[in-house]
């Protein structure tokens, strides 16, 4: 009787053990030198500038297998006396969603299977502006604007007391000194706390690989904003990044046919931004959630 | 090492069973492994094969988590009549009872490591080699009380079974503070969980001060209501002696937290039908549908008449102590709680969206079977928790038995 | 004498030095080139052959495409074209403008707009607000100045569904 237990035991100890080790020198050896430096990748605050380029050259290579281009993946910090803020004309907006494409083209969203969009477009009937619930996001007529209807463009508003950057376990995301809020793709585990917390919806998610045609990949990026992502990691508008930090327009700006959408320089005195909050009245979304929104909306005329 | 010894023994204890223990673990085998195969369909994928969606970006998974956490602080409701008021007839089966928590929180564990999207990325969560956002992250939080209630609720029952394996007294100046630690630990676990979705100024639902009661008074029906089957369960299995009595009682504390459950449940819809502002849609879509949507109103009032028919079970002496209509409650109990906790907890904070549109979440066959799997793996594990602690506290598996047999 | 020339002397120099100063209010935006319509620019290879008719009428011969639906009950054609010379237009108080500069004619009588269009908060600007070329979309970029109400446009295509699978229609 004493025999035959220790024989099951000893087998069960066995095999076991074999299993384990089988297991971890499989995964071990299947793990290029590669996708090793990606696992152990440190979030991008930490990490030191050599290290910074050690990740945008592997990056790049990466890039240039799976899209067949050159990629340029920039780390231009945020410029001192900087917060960055947009203006939205909502007596202007017709509701084309010129920006909603145009940005998916400049920052190299997923196509479909997901489909990601950063601006989504609502459209509201006229004498409730601030009642959302009766907004509709689908509307598909022959022309814009319809009679009646007021559309609102709403992306991440970047706000100043953001409370995405507050929730995140593992804080991969957070707000550049230039007010941009962020999301390190690397980092993220996709526990989608953030898309919760965000009551702005301004928050997407990579449902599965991203689909992005080779031949429409925009390569002039940077590493917290336009990059290609990933599956099941988070992202959002950035106030295109990668143009801003060199004083370009960002893309929805430059692509609106109407000019309702403006963008400057909260803190210096003479951009248009200043002149909007001076010169018109501007409301935030949900003020009253105290989060500070960076995304002003006003009624020019 | 002993505890390598006891270890070894109790490999042969999980080994050796009758036709039904086989037959019961190659069940949940089979669909453990099921489970496996879609999740590991979900990680080639990406959470795209679930249902979840921008709109509704939780889902089975986190109502399955919320639900699992309130049962796994259940376990308190055992530990204080037995270790606070000395109430004997539970007192033998405390260590039971905590087993059970820990199998909870493994599940629980397990619910949010499917949910997330990047599980290779989990050592970022681990401070000290990530970066773990505490104390400004109520998910830090939870990760740190979850874990430390799993280590609390295995390190505890393991002492204590060790040494009643070796037939010795265990050090109560260790063990008893352990344990009354878990009390406020239990409740903290629920109550950190709640916070989790309260501090969420985004979802008017789930912004409100009465979420950590209200959950706190589900935790203490759910749990204690499977705990009161499985002790059964238990008791025609193995003979061990757990009395009528301490099923009745903890029936009773039940009854107390339902009523609380539903008092808060009250208090909500007051508030929100009444004040009749905006914020009435989440509410309004559970219990009568927004916009033609109507999807979980039976739900709803399924798990409000469980709830309600359970309370005046177990309130009722004569319902409540006879084993038919006892169980019939817990029964009940279980499904309303989970109903209310789950996907009528979940997905009304994401419905409608914060711009105003209505996703209506329904999971899909790969999440139910990812969720299959994951509360078959819980009960294997309290499967072979049982195998072990039973012949412990039945007295027939103890060291000085093992070392006879051996010498013989 | 000699004080008469330096007094007439230093009128002169005060006199252009005004002047300069009175161009120099009208700043200078950086624009793009006037969407004209292909080869009708410039005017005067048609025009200046040609004898004017300043009747008010409803033009029979040539630009007969250009309806006017822009205060046509007020005004016409050579209110705003010089009569004289084509290629420039003309202010209500008599000077001359290049087409480049037609905002101005446009600021007469849409003056909150011309002010938030300078500050750059009514139109668009595209290029680099900093440290780089910036562009300022004129007023007739946008709106036809013979018919400038904004025509209503074909939006883009509505965001898929939650759960809508497979690339977009015709993309």
């Amino acid at each position: 009787m004493g025999n035959r237990v220790y024989t099951r035991r000893e087998f069960i100890k066995t095999l076991s053990v074999a299993a384990a080790t089988g297991a971890a020198f499989s995964s071990l050896s299947s793990c290029t030198k590669e996708a090793r430096e990606e696992f152990l990748q440190k979030r991008f605050v930490e990490m030191t500038d050599a290290e910074k380029k050690g990740v945008i050259a592997r990056l790049e290579e990466k890039y240039l297998r799976a899209y067949g281009k050159q990629f340029q993946i920039s780390t231009q910090g945020a410029r001192p006396k900087t917060l960055w803020g947009y203006g939205l004309d909502l007596s202007r907006c017709i509701g084309c969603r010129r920006c909603v494409y145009a940005c998916v083209k400049e920052n190299n969203q997923s196509r479909y299977d997901p489909q990601l969009q950063w601006i989504r477009v609502i459209r509201l009937k006229k004498g409730s502006l601030i009642n959302l619930e009766d907004s509709e996001h689908y509307y598909n007529p022959q022309e814009v604007p319809e009679p009646g209807f007021t559309y609102q463009p709403v992306q991440c508003q970047h706000c100043e007391n953001p409370p995405c950057v507050k929730v995140c376990p593992v804080k991969a995301t957070w707000k550049e000194p230039d007010g941009i809020v962020v999301v390190d793709y690397n980092w993220c585990i996709g526990c989608r706390y953030c898309m919760a917390a965000c009551p702005y919806k301004g928050r997407v998610f990579n449902w599965a690989d991203p689909k992005l045609p080779p031949e429409e990949a925009n390569t002039a990026v940077h590493y917290l904003g336009n990059r290609p992502r990933y599956r099941n990691v988070v992202e959002k508008c950035t106030f295109c990044i990668q143009r801003v930090r060199s004083g370009r327009y960002p893309a929805c700006v430059e692509a609106c046919p109407t000019g309702s959408r403006k963008f400057g320089n909260l803190l210096d005195e003479n951009s248009e931004i200043r002149y909007i909050i001076q010169h018109k009245r501007v409301f935030r979304m949900k003020e009253d959630l105290n989060t500070e929104p960076k995304f002003y909306y006003f009624f020019a005329t | 090492m002993e505890a390598w010894r006891f270890f070894k023994q109790t490999l042969v204890l999980v080994a050796k069973g009758r036709p039904v223990y086989y037959a019961w673990c190659a069940l949940l085998l089979l669909v453990m492994g099921i489970g496996l195969w879609f999740y590991l369909k979900q990680m080639e994928t990406g959470l795209i094969v679930t249902s979840m969606r921008d709109q509704v970006s939780w889902g089975l998974y986190i109502a399955n988590f919320t639900y699992l956490v309130g049962v796994a602080a259940a376990a308190v409701l055992l530990v204080i009549p037995a270790y606070i008021y000395h109430f004997d007839p539970i007192k033998e089966i405390v260590v039971l009872g905590e087993l059970f928590a820990a199998s909870s929180i493994v599940m629980a564990l397990l619910f949010v490591f499917v949910d997330l999207g990047r599980p290779d990325r989990f050592w970022h969560l681990i401070p000290g080699v990530g970066i773990l956002a505490f104390p400004e992250s109520l998910l830090a939080w939870d990760v740190i009380v979850l874990n430390g209630y799993l280590v609390l609720n295995v390190v505890v029952p393991v002492y204590i079974l060790v040494n009643s394996y070796y037939e010795k007294e265990p050090i109560q100046s260790f063990v008893v503070p352990l344990i009354l630690l878990s009390i406020p630990w239990a409740v903290g676990i629920h109550t950190v969980t709640a916070f989790l979705y309260n501090g969420l100024a985004a979802r008017p639902f789930w912004n409100a001060s009465i979420l950590a009661p209200r959950f706190l008074a589900s935790a203490f029906c759910s749990g204690p209501s499977m705990i009161i089957i499985i002790f059964q369960v238990i008791r025609w299995v193995s003979n061990i002696k757990i009395t009528n009595e301490a099923l009745f009682k903890m029936a009773e504390l039940i009854a107390y937290a339902m009523f609380l459950n539903i008092f808060l449940l009250g208090a909500e819809v007051f508030k929100e039908f009444y004040s009749n502002t905006i914020h009435l849609a989440p509410l309004l879509y559970l219990y009568e549908g927004l916009h033609g949507h109507t999807a979980l109103v039976p739900w709803m009032w399924l798990s409000l008449a469980f709830n309600i028919t359970a309370f005046l079970l177990f309130l009722i002496p004569r319902t409540r102590q006879r084993l038919a209509t006892l169980n019939i409650g817990a029964f009940l109990i279980i499904v309303g709680v989970w109903i209310e906790k789950g996907p009528g907890f979940v997905a009304p904070g994401f419905i409608p969206d914060p711009l105003g549109e209505i996703y209506e979440y329904f999971p899909n066959f790969t999440e139910l079977a990812i969720s299959l799997g994951i509360w078959a793996c819980g009960l294997f594990v309290f499967t072979l928790f049982m195998k072990v602690a039973l012949p412990i506290v039945r007295g027939d598996f103890i060291h000085s038995k093992y070392t006879k047999s051996i010498s013989n | 004498m000699r004080r008469i020339l330096m007094v007439s002397l230093c009128a002169v120099l005060v006199a252009f030095c005004l002047d300069l100063y009175a161009k120099s209010k009208q700043e200078d935006f950086p624009v793009p080139r006037p969407p004209f319509s292909e080869g009708i620019f410039p005017c005067s290879s048609c025009h200046a052959g040609m004898e004017t008719n300043a009747k008010r009428r409803v033009l029979k011969d040539e630009h007969k495409n250009i309806v006017l639906k822009h205060a046509a009950e007020q005004r016409w054609c050579l209110d705003c074209h010089d009569a004289q010379n084509r290629d420039k237009l003309r202010l209500a108080n008599g000077d001359h403008v290049d087409f480049e500069h037609s905002y101005e004619l446009c600021g007469q009588c849409h003056g909150n707009i011309y002010r938030d269009w300078k500050a750059g908060i009514h139109g668009k600007r595209t290029g680099y607000f900093e440290g780089g070329q910036r562009m300022y979309m004129l007023c007739v970029n946008c709106h036809n100045p013979h018919d400038p109400a904004f025509k209503p446009l074909k939006p883009e295509h509505p965001p898929h569904r939650p759960l809508q699978k497979g690339p977009a229609h015709g993309k």
